[in-house]
């Protein structure tokens, strides 16, 4: 198995508190913004950036997990059924702005689940994607992203794997080859 | 693999310990959709399914219904008392007949035990087991061992008593079957010519004296006297069944403990559970309706979900 560095924790680092600051650009205060990170592996990242908005704004930013597994469009089309995680929206999102937040955006099915299973806390006034990690020219739908760490240009028979550590020391960013 | 190992649930005697841990972790997910603003989920759009009842039923139908919905299933009700079955049609006909008009699943409720099972030899659909006769029930015991979890954290290690009518209840057996699996101690408790010869077999305890099994028990499931089932007088007297098995708030208050009341409804308010045993604290009589629904989407979703 070929694995090649994209990210390492340097430059993860960097790129996450550029986005903070992109978001800060656009949010202000935060007054009526709150973040979802999407299940599973998106609520990592949006942890990490909620914590670092806290500390530069110093105020508690409202974070929500969303998970879209039965909103999902490839149900009854795949072998076994999709295992869902726990949603967990401690908030009413009705006039809010929304900040989705995932690792990978890649044919864009879940953003578009996520979208579905975001409706279902109320309308929001506007609705925004941050990703990690943007695979270009992979979309099966329209959909890009507002806020992006990095740009990767990948095949379809790559595949992006992102480790985030606990203590946030130890985080790589890796495109593999599968077999 | 999140995958059931059957493609029916025909009964808890036929599913793994691990499909009931499945059916557990989806239902959670679920539980928390059906507390949502909008409660209802596209997974389902394409499935049709059939609630097939040749016997009464309102809490589980409804049930049923309303998690179907919830998944956004098509559903089509079928009652034999309203139907063809009286002009002398098969059971395998009439289902047939339903499938022909492209039917994915079946809810089956049936007065003779192996119903669903001899059904799920013939034909593709996949078949939830609604109740037969009085051999299972098995959402009603996912639902009751979902809300012991729920309520104790666990159920490993649980002394769960089953207490009334034994012999006719399939919420008693499917429950054996389901709290044995999940490694809770089983009591069953009740007048000995409602009692099953060969029940401790099963490896369960049999107890005849209701304070004993209460005094022994961390959870009471008390089953409701079935009048329908009884041509056979089994005992002298309602009043007299009330008297020695019935539980009031007064035998709950003498023990020195807490313990969990269920009952799979409809309760007989007077013979086997007094009102104020009923509403009392100890009662999560309602909690098991509302996880009822959730059980029902969980098993529904991954029963469908599993075919490709």
């Amino acid at each position: 198995m070929q694995k090649k560095l994209i990210l390492d924790s340097d430059l993860l680092t960097v790129t996450i508190h550029r986005l903070c600051q992109e978001l800060i650009e656009n949010h202000g205060d935060f007054e009526s913004t709150v973040l979802l990170g999407l299940q599973p592996r998106g609520i990592f990242l949006a942890e990490w950036i909620k914590t670092k908005l806290t500390s530069i704004r110093k105020k508690e930013i409202p974070l929500g997990y969303l998970d879209a597994t039965f909103h999902r469009d490839d149900f009854r089309r795949r072998d076994i059924p999709a295992k869902a995680s726990e949603t967990r929206v401690p908030f009413l999102i009705e006039g809010k702005k929304v900040v989705l937040i995932d690792d990978v955006l890649y044919t864009g099915r879940t953003v578009r689940a996520a979208l579905d299973a975001m409706i279902a806390f109320g309308r929001p006034e506007k609705v925004e994607l941050l990703v990690l990690i943007d695979r270009k020219r992979t979309r099966e739908l329209p959909i890009s992203a507002d806020y992006v760490g990095k740009y990767v240009n990948t095949l379809d028979s790559q595949r992006v794997l992102v480790e985030l550590d606990a203590d946030r020391k130890h985080n790589t960013i890796w495109l593999i080859n599968k077999e | 693999m999140p995958r059931l190992s059957q493609p029916h649930l025909l009964g808890i005697k036929n599913i793994t310990r691990d499909d009931i841990e499945l059916i557990f972790e989806t239902a959670d997910n679920f539980k928390e959709v059906i507390n949502r603003p909008i409660k209802k989920v596209p997974s389902l759009r394409d499935v049709t399914i059939a609630n097939v009842f040749f016997e009464n039923s309102t809490r589980t139908r409804l049930s049923f219904e309303l998690a179907q919905k919830r998944l956004s299933a098509d559903v089509i009700n079928f009652t034999a008392s309203t139907s063809s079955v009286k002009k002398g049609e098969t059971l395998l006909d009439t289902v047939n007949n339903i499938l022909a008009m492209k039917v994915d699943m079946i809810v089956m409720r049936h007065a003779s035990a192996g119903a669903p099972h001899f059904l799920s030899r013939h034909i593709k659909a996949n078949i939830i087991n609604a109740g037969d006769g009085t051999h299972e029930h098995p959402t009603q015991a996912l639902l009751d061992a979902y809300s012991i979890r729920e309520k104790l954290k666990t159920v490993k290690g649980k002394k769960v008593a089953i207490i009334g009518d034994i012999l006719h209840s399939r919420v008693a057996l499917s429950n054996i079957f389901a709290l044995k699996k999940l490694g809770a101690e089983v009591l069953v408790c009740g007048p000995p010519t409602l009692m099953p010869k060969y029940i401790s077999h099963l490896g369960v305890k049999v107890e005849w004296d209701l304070h004993k099994a209460l005094a022994w028990c961390d959870v009471a499931n008390v089953l409701r006297i079935q009048l329908e089932r009884q041509q056979l007088k089994y005992f002298p007297s309602l009043r007299e069944y009330s008297l020695y098995y019935g539980i009031t708030k007064k035998t709950l208050d003498k023990l020195k403990k807490d313990i969990v009341l269920m009952h799979p409804g409809p309760i007989n308010r007077g013979v086997e559970l007094s009102s104020d045993a009923a509403d009392s604290h100890h009662s999560i009589i309602l909690d098991q309706v509302q996880n009822g629904v959730a059980i029902r989407m969980a098993v529904m979703y991954l029963l469908a979900g599993a075919q490709s």
